[in-house]
Formats: structure tokens, sequence, C-alpha cells
């Protein structure tokens, strides 16, 4: 395994900023302090983590309506993104994108997306200019097993394939298309076996083991860069809560969510493998959590007391604000 | 001054952007192989081969593409064969190339071109010959822009392109072999200027794409009634000069809104909106829309003649303002 303990550990402390900020967005919600949809990314957090952890800062990322983790993961500040959450001026958005739409382009993270499959083809666009411009420059574009029965899934990949573009088609396959059972929806069991038809390797990884998903999403983001092309992964995965916040969830029997919660946990797997491998002791387990909490209790004060935003932002980036031509 | 086709016009602009900033590229169905259905793009590939996709038949994976390369620092020129086929595409166009700056809080810039062969031209039905500029009009962070002549054709084109945010290019098919004067050079005209025409005292026609020519032609006409008709080129519909054509109609007291596309909830109903809004008082007669009838376009010739407003619907029109 090529995994160092140092790596190893942030992308713990990763994953457990993911799951924290979630909660407390969860619990902020029910206070009233954070308000609109709600799409919880807890349960698929090695998913995030495995794939962004292999990228450079300047590398591309493109997320879905669930991108809390894909952010964090990408290097995001939780505060701003709180922020956000809150519907603050100081959000990554100005307050003007919430979560659904949560975007941080300091990180080349090019942004969440509200429409299911509408940030596959932009993905291929965004390789398309690192290619363009000769940079080694990677795209990553996470999206849900729903998205893979979008025409845009089909004319995103099929251009990427086309040009060989350095990009890497990341669909978490959390079993649900909002309500539905994918199964009941959809023909072919895996989405990676969908690569076939556009003659790129696909690979189908357990999206709960954060080593596979690191190693699978490594050697794919490898290949890119060297100019190898697109590949397609399917992380099969879970998400612990329902499709947003409110979701009575009675498409899911009771006992599923309670065995992926209780057996099936990316973190609590990933804590034993630590453990195991010797790469954390208790005391660094503890202080890695306690500085988790720190951080989520510290974006909650920020968000609670920044301003909101000002009446007269309603009309500014509309458009650029200067429109005269060089 | 030399004269070029409207085609020949938009490829100069094309060929001249594209030398001046590398970030430019061409993408779109049969750019490259048939120079595009109307040749704006014909020897493109010749000059810059890197910088042109020729893609499979797939209109939201151009336009996501298209998107995606904006906001990562390129200045994509897509081209989509005929406007109808946009209808494929509105998603990234709507969803994602119009909103992505608001929904950013500004960090986004989406600095791409949709040329959009629009109109009837050869008769091709009712789904190959749309205009449905007020769609785009509709939809904050769009711009959406109508030359008229190859001259404004060339200095439009330039200014879409340098433009940081998306821009609806409408090229009437019919007018693309008329041939006009452009100026040698750098040729540059902002967005969202309209432009007077033709001076006059009595009424304003203000035109939209094609109608502009035959606006003039009936102003020529109604000087044999005694009408000295002033015409303004709407050329930006978004931004819309509003300063440039209030002016005009609280001047003259009369106003004609003329577009080729159906006048229902079209281009020309929002400008009249405007106007009535804004020159109300300064009026001497109702706000006219000259257009299309509510209508598919149909295919026969016989019908064709019955859906696209002629000059004798202009001269019309402005007789009925002036009673």
């Amino acid at each position: 395994m090529s995994l160092s303990s140092e790596l190893c550990k942030t992308m713990y402390r990763d994953m457990w900023r993911i799951r924290l900020f979630e909660e407390e967005a969860n619990r902020q919600t029910s206070l009233g302090s954070v308000v609109g949809a709600l799409h919880m990314y807890c349960g698929e957090e090695a998913v995030a983590v495995g794939v962004c952890s292999n990228l450079r800062d300047d590398d591309y990322v493109l997320g879905t309506h669930r991108s809390h983790g894909h952010c964090l993961a990408k290097g995001a500040e939780s505060h701003r993104m709180m922020a956000e959450l809150f519907g603050k001026a100081t959000g990554t958005c100005a307050g003007k994108g919430g979560s659904m739409h949560i975007a941080d382009f300091s990180l080349n993270m090019l942004g969440a997306n509200g429409i299911v499959g509408a940030g596959i083809a932009p993905a291929t666009g965004a390789a398309l200019a690192s290619k363009l411009r000769g940079t080694d420059q990677v795209s990553v574009c996470f999206f849900g097993d729903g998205a893979a029965a979008r025409g845009t899934f089909h004319e995103g990949i099929g251009l990427g394939a086309l040009w060989k573009l350095p990009v890497v088609y990341v669909c978490e396959n959390n079993q649900y298309q909002q309500w539905v059972p994918r199964m009941n929806v959809a023909v072919l069991d895996s989405v990676a076996d969908m690569a076939g038809s556009y003659a790129i390797p696909g690979v189908s990884v357990d999206g709960q083991n954060l080593v596979e998903v690191y190693e699978v999403a490594g050697e794919a983001v490898e290949r890119a860069r060297k100019g190898g092309g697109p590949t397609l992964i399917e992380a099969r995965t879970y998400r612990f809560y329902g499709h947003s916040l409110g979701d009575e969830e009675q498409y899911r029997p009771a006992a599923e969510v309670e065995e992926w919660r209780t057996n099936r946990d990316p973190i609590t797997t990933f804590q034993s493998t630590m453990m195991e491998q010797g790469w954390l002791t208790e005391e660094e387990d503890t202080q890695i959590q306690n500085e988790v909490k720190d951080e989520i209790t510290e974006a909650v004060r920020f968000a609670e007391e920044s301003p909101f935003p000002t009446p007269d932002s309603v009309t500014t980036d509309v458009l650029a604000p200067v429109q005269e031509v060089a | 001054m030399r004269t070029l086709t409207f085609s020949e016009a938009l490829r100069e602009a094309l060929h001249e952007e594209m030398e001046r900033d590398e970030t430019i590229f061409v993408i779109g169905e049969d750019v490259i192989t048939h120079g595009g259905p109307y040749k704006v793009t014909e020897g493109i590939a010749e000059r810059f081969p890197d910088r042109i996709f020729e893609t499979p038949i797939a209109e939201a994976g151009i336009m996501g593409v298209g998107v995606g390369a904006a906001m990562a620092g390129m200045n994509p020129v897509v081209e989509i064969m005929y406007m109808d086929f946009v209808t494929c595409a509105m998603d990234e166009v709507v969803n994602q190339a119009a909103k992505m700056r608001y929904m950013t809080g500004g960090q986004a810039s989406v600095p791409m071109v949709i040329r959009l062969p629009c109109g009837v031209g050869r008769l091709l039905a009712a789904q190959h010959s749309q205009i449905m500029e007020s769609w785009f009009m509709h939809v904050p962070g769009l711009q959406v822009v109508v030359p008229s002549t190859p001259g404004d054709a060339k200095g439009l084109l330039k200014s879409a392109i340098r433009s940081p945010d998306p821009v609806l290019f409408f090229e009437y098919k019919r007018i693309y072999t008329s041939r006009g004067q452009v100026p040698d050079g750098e040729h540059i005209i902002p967005l969202g200027q309209a432009k007077i025409c033709r001076d006059g005292e009595d009424a304003t026609v203000v035109a939209i794409g094609p109608m502009v020519q035959k606006s003039l032609e009936a102003a020529v006409l109604l000087e044999d009634d005694g009408y000295d008709v002033e015409v303004v080129d709407a050329r930006s519909l978004s931004p819309l000069d509003s300063e440039t054509i209030c002016e005009s109609v609280s001047r003259t007291g009369h106003a004609v809104v003329c577009g080729e596309d159906s006048s229902f909830a079209g281009a020309a109903s929002e400008i009249a909106a405007m106007i009535g809004e804004n020159c109300f008082r300064d009026l001497n007669g109702p706000v006219v829309r000259v257009g299309s009838p509510h209508v598919p376009m149909p295919f026969s010739s016989e019908l064709v003649k019955h859906v696209v407003p002629e000059v004798a619907n202009i001269t019309e029109a402005v007789s009925r303002v002036m009673m």
C-alpha cells in the first residue's frame, strides 16, 4: 500500500470534516438558521475524499446537488460554506447559491449543480480547456446513479472519450434515484459497465472503502494526466440520510439503513484500518475529532455573526460589471 | 469602402478574433467538413487546426462542453446548426451558462458565444425556421444580439466574443448572402447600442434583424404619403438600448415595432411595452407591433407568404398609428 500515515490522517480528518459539517448543518436546519434544501452527503465521504486526495489544487472538480463533501474534500473552508448555507454575505457564493449551488472557484471547484447530470459535459469542457492550454490539469466530475440515465451522460462522456480528454467521471451510485430504488428503473446493474460504449476503462469500486477508492481514483487521475483519456468509476455507496432533509424515507427498509450505518460506515471502517495498521492512536483519533469539532463550532459562529447580503447585491453578478470591449 | 456578404463578415470576425486571442475556439456540428451549413466557419480548420472541434450530433454535449471550457478560462464560439436545435441544449444555456455568474456570487464567468442561424431560409418549415429571441431575452444572465447588416455582423460578433458573459447571436439565414459595407481594419460595435439608420420626424420604426431593411424600404414608400419615418435598428435585444429608442419615440410621437418572429410575447412585445411605459405622454397614437402570426412556420411557399411580415405590413402599421 502506497499510503503514508500522514496522508491517511489527512483523509481521515477530511471525512470527519464532512460528517460533522453536515450533522451541524442538519442541526442548524432544525433550528431554522439554515433554510432551503439540504442534501446530505453523510455515508459517501470516502468517495469525495478518496478521489480528491489524488488531485492538485489546480485540478477541476464539478459536483452535484449533494456536494458539501466535494467542496470540503477539494479544500473549501468550512466557515465560508456554513455562511453560504446561512445565506450570509460572507458565504462562498455571497449568499446567492446556497447548498445546492455551492462553489469555490479559487480551488477550481466549479460548482455543485441543481440539475442532475448537468456537470458531465462542463467537466468535459474544463478538460478540453486544459488540453487546449497545454497544461496537465485533470477534471473530475461527480454525479449520481440517476445521472447515468440522462442524455448528458452519453453526450458528455462521448465527447470526452472522442477527444481523449483528461477527465475522470465518478458515479456515486447510492442506489436510489431520489426515492426510487435504482434497479426499479435501470437495466444495467453496474454503471461502470456503460464505459464500454465509449471505449474507456470502467471500474466499479466499494465506495465505503477509502483505500480502494483512493487507489482506483489514483490510477484514473494518473491516466488522465498522462494523456490516456477518461475513466468511468462507479463507487458503490449509500446515503445515511434521505434524499434531502425532511424526507420520510418510506421507500428504504429501516434495517437496510441500519446495516449500512452500523457496518458500512466509511469513517469507522477506515478508523479500524488505521488502528490495525498502527497509523492512528486513540489519542490522535480523539485529537483529530476534537479539532474538527472546534472547526465546525467556529464555522457556525462565523456564519451567525456574518451579515446578510445587502439589498443592492440582488442585482449584481447577473452580468460582469464592466461590459466595455477591450 | 469594400462590401462583403453577411457570411463573409462573420467569417472575417472569427478569423481576426482567433488570431488575436488563442483562448477562442469553435465547436459545432459539420464546422470543419462543410464549414457549417452557411460556410461561416470555412477556412478556420486550415488556419487554426487545433482550435476547431467538429462534433457528433449532441447539442447538449456541445453546449455543456462550451460552458465548462468557458468557466475554465477559454472563449468558445458554439455553432448550433439551426437555432431550433438549441431546444436540445436548453438546460446548458438557461440553467448553466446564464446562471453561473449569479449562483456563484460572481466567481464564475462564462464568456461564450452561441451562434444561431434562424428564421425562414429555404423552405424548411416548422422545425428549421424558428427565431425565439424572446425566450432568451427573458433569461437574466444572457445577452441577445441580432445584427442586420454585414458591417454590424462583424462588429457585433467581435464584441460578443470579447464579452465576459454568454451571448446568443442570432443570424437570420436569409440575409447570409446579402452584401453590405464593412470597414477595413478593426471594427467593433459595443453590445447594447441601437442604431438610428434613418432620421425622421413623424414616426419611429424600431426594427429587428431583416426587418430593418424592410423598414427602410417602407420609409421610402411612406414619403409619398407625406410621412417622414425614423428607423431604429435595435441590434441588441438584451441588454436593450431603451435610451436611444425612447429618445426617438418621444421626439416623433409615434412608434411601430417590427420583428420577424411571432408578435405574441415576442421581442417586439417587450420593446412595445417598454415604449408604452416610458413614452406614454409623448405618444400621439398606439404602439403597434408588426410580426408573424402566432403559428408554426408552414412549408408551402404560398403559406409562408402569409407568415413572414413584408414591407406592406410596415407601411400599413405606420399609416395606422398616424391616423
